[in-house]
């Protein structure tokens, strides 16, 4: 199979990332060399295999839903804490563009 | 004394030989000396590195030490550490002063260990030769016009130029193996789950795992022992009861010390692909494990072949999940200009992340997409449980499994960097361990043309003490490992 130029920027939309026209093309180039490359499964006949998603077959864990990362501070200064280092905030909220007119 | 193993330093440190702040500091002026010609150092803070080396040191004097206080390690900057850059050789991370530790460094933190600095890497660890680094490549002591492997290249590098005594890595697909392969160091990726990915900043969340990078494997074991352990932060770390990796290695030595060890030899590591000189070097450390007492047993992993295509499906799949995180808003970049939310989302990423960490993120969500889930995501999983069986029932036949580590030795910076089919290629011995989730562990085992050649042990699930002896019987009738590159005195 072989991606075309327009899948590889439904895909970039998809990611969120942005693409240029020339970032496209090049882009296009090597994830089909990728996928040439990942065909090669294509010949496997893999039926009846349980896919495996992880090394160890084991449970997830479940832990109590609460606060477990303190760095040891009271809560506002935790918060002082995590946000210094968001882009912009205010008021203990990050800031990100206006979304709701 | 810069040429000293951790557990000799451990030694000079107990026996007040030295103090930790004037160890610390021999290593950050040869840091200062040497750094710039090999990049591998992203971070340093000498000032707080001797803070810690003063903690250290009062703590001995109180009686208080445990074997790794007052020892300076090189950290990757991959792990969150609090009041450190942690910036995971990426731009966007450039900005970024951990509020928080990962487990890992809280575990030398907690031992007395002293943080000499982070090492540079692969941008998120994707990556086979330091290349992707925001930061710019890492330079092989070896040779400067080579790559030192990666995406523990930094490390790997650091460690070899003594520029410290070991360092700490994470392997994804043979981040730790490769780079101690090509940089002549001992490197050991636990099995998955043995070390606690919390605050390890996450690639591929069922592959990554952390280890130790040193210049033996009795060093590596020591640092193992500090950094394993279960951790209730990580859910996947897995709950078993703490051991002593280094409890096979102080036995005494009989002439035949691996007497009854069974090595398995997969065919699919012996055939085309591997440089024959690389070839040569691992036969004739096998014949070495044959005078050691060890056996050989010719095994197959018939599905070896499929790993590539298969970690290149389920590494960016997952990559592509857990880098959504950056999306400027929390922490890290944010593009200077944007119309809307989505086109700072957009942008943000667009300019943060390198070619390599796009690329992935891109495969990974087409295969992830609607119409392509399982004709790869679930095909890739399934290939993944083959191949896991292939090793299931070569333990069957042996008690370890060797061969190359890289098919060839360090390649030059630039070589490989515009195809990244021949990179993906350069991890083919590597990457179905991280897949199977089993220990292995590289080890020198000679030279070609001047440039170290590595030797892959894979182990059974949990036999990382096995693997760190097998190891170290070999370094104990050999000295490659103790081969230093000229031009850093």
């Amino acid at each position: 199979m072989s991606l075309t130029l327009e899948q590889v920027r439904r895909v970039a939309h998809l990611a969120r990332i942005e693409v240029s026209d020339a970032e496209a093309e090049s882009t296009l180039g090597h994830l089909n060399g990728i996928f040439a490359l990942i065909e090669a499964m294509q010949a496997v006949d893999t039926r009846g295999v349980e896919p495996m998603a992880h090394a160890q077959d084991l449970a997830q864990r479940l832990r109590a839903d609460c606060v477990t990362e303190s760095l040891g501070l009271p809560a506002l200064a935790r918060r002082a804490g995590f946000q210094d280092v968001a882009p912009e905030t205010e008021a203990g909220l990050y800031l990100v563009p206006r979304v709701i007119e | 004394m810069i040429s000293r193993s951790v557990s000799a330093l451990v030694q000079a440190l107990a026996e007040r030989e030295i103090s930790s702040v004037e160890l610390t500091q021999l290593y950050l002026d040869r840091i200062a000396r040497h750094n710039l010609a090999l990049n591998a150092f992203v971070t340093v803070d000498p000032e707080k590195s001797l803070a810690q080396a003063k903690r250290a040191d009062e703590r001995r004097a109180a009686g208080q030490a445990t074997p790794l206080t007052g020892i300076p390690l090189a950290q990757k900057d991959i792990f969150c550490t609090q009041g450190w850059l942690t910036t995971c050789g990426s731009k966007m991370l450039g900005n970024f002063v951990s509020p928080y530790d990962a487990t890992v460094i809280e575990h030398f933190n907690a031992t007395g260990a002293v943080i000499l600095g982070k090492t540079n890497m692969d941008e998120f660890a994707m990556g086979s030769s330091n290349e992707t680094s925001h930061f710019g490549a890492v330079k092989n002591p070896w040779d400067t016009a080579r790559v030192p492997g990666g995406s523990s290249g930094g490390s790997a590098a650091a460690v070899a130029a003594l520029l410290a005594p070991a360092a700490t890595g994470t392997d994804t697909g043979g981040s730790i193996r490769q780079p101690a392969s090509m940089c002549n160091l001992t490197g050991l990726k636990p099995t998955y789950g043995v070390v606690s990915r919390y605050g390890m900043i996450a690639y591929a969340s069922s592959l990554d795992q952390g280890g130790p990078i040193a210049r033996s494997a009795e060093d590596c074991a020591l640092l193992l022992n500090t950094m394993a352990g279960f951790d209730e932060r990580d859910s996947t770390s897995l709950e078993r009861s703490r051991e002593d990796y280094s409890r096979e290695l102080s036995a005494r030595t009989p002439e035949k010390p691996l007497a009854g060890l069974k090595i398995g030899l997969p065919g699919e590591f012996f055939g085309e692909g591997c440089a024959p000189e690389v070839m040569q070097l691992v036969a004739e450390a096998i014949v070495e494990y044959r005078k050691l007492g060890a056996e050989t047993v010719d095994i197959s992993l018939p599905n070896m072949k499929l790993s590539v295509p298969a970690y290149y499906v389920i590494a960016p799949a997952e990559a592509s999940s857990n880098l959504s995180r950056f999306d400027g808003v929390r922490y890290g970049y944010r593009a200077p200009e944007y119309d809307d939310l989505d086109d700072m989302y957009a942008r943000s990423r667009a300019q943060g992340f390198g070619a390599e960490v796009k690329r992935r993120i891109l495969i990974g969500t087409y295969v992830l997409s609607h119409g392509y889930y399982d004709a790869y995501y679930l095909q890739a999983q399934r290939i993944r449980r083959l191949i896991a069986n292939d090793f299931i029932a070569a333990f069957k036949q042996c008690d370890v499994i060797m061969g190359p580590t890289s098919p060839s030795t360090a390649f030059r910076i630039g070589e490989k960097a515009s195809d990244p089919v021949q990179m993906y290629l350069s991890d083919i011995y590597t990457i179905a361990v991280n897949l199977a989730g089993l220990p292995g562990l590289s080890l020198p085992c000679g030279f070609a043309s001047g440039l170290p050649a590595g030797l892959q042990l894979i182990g059974d699930y949990f036999s990382e003490a096995r693997l760190l002896n097998v190891a170290h019987r070999y370094q104990q009738v050999t000295d490659w490992h103790q081969q230093y590159p000229a031009g850093f005195d």
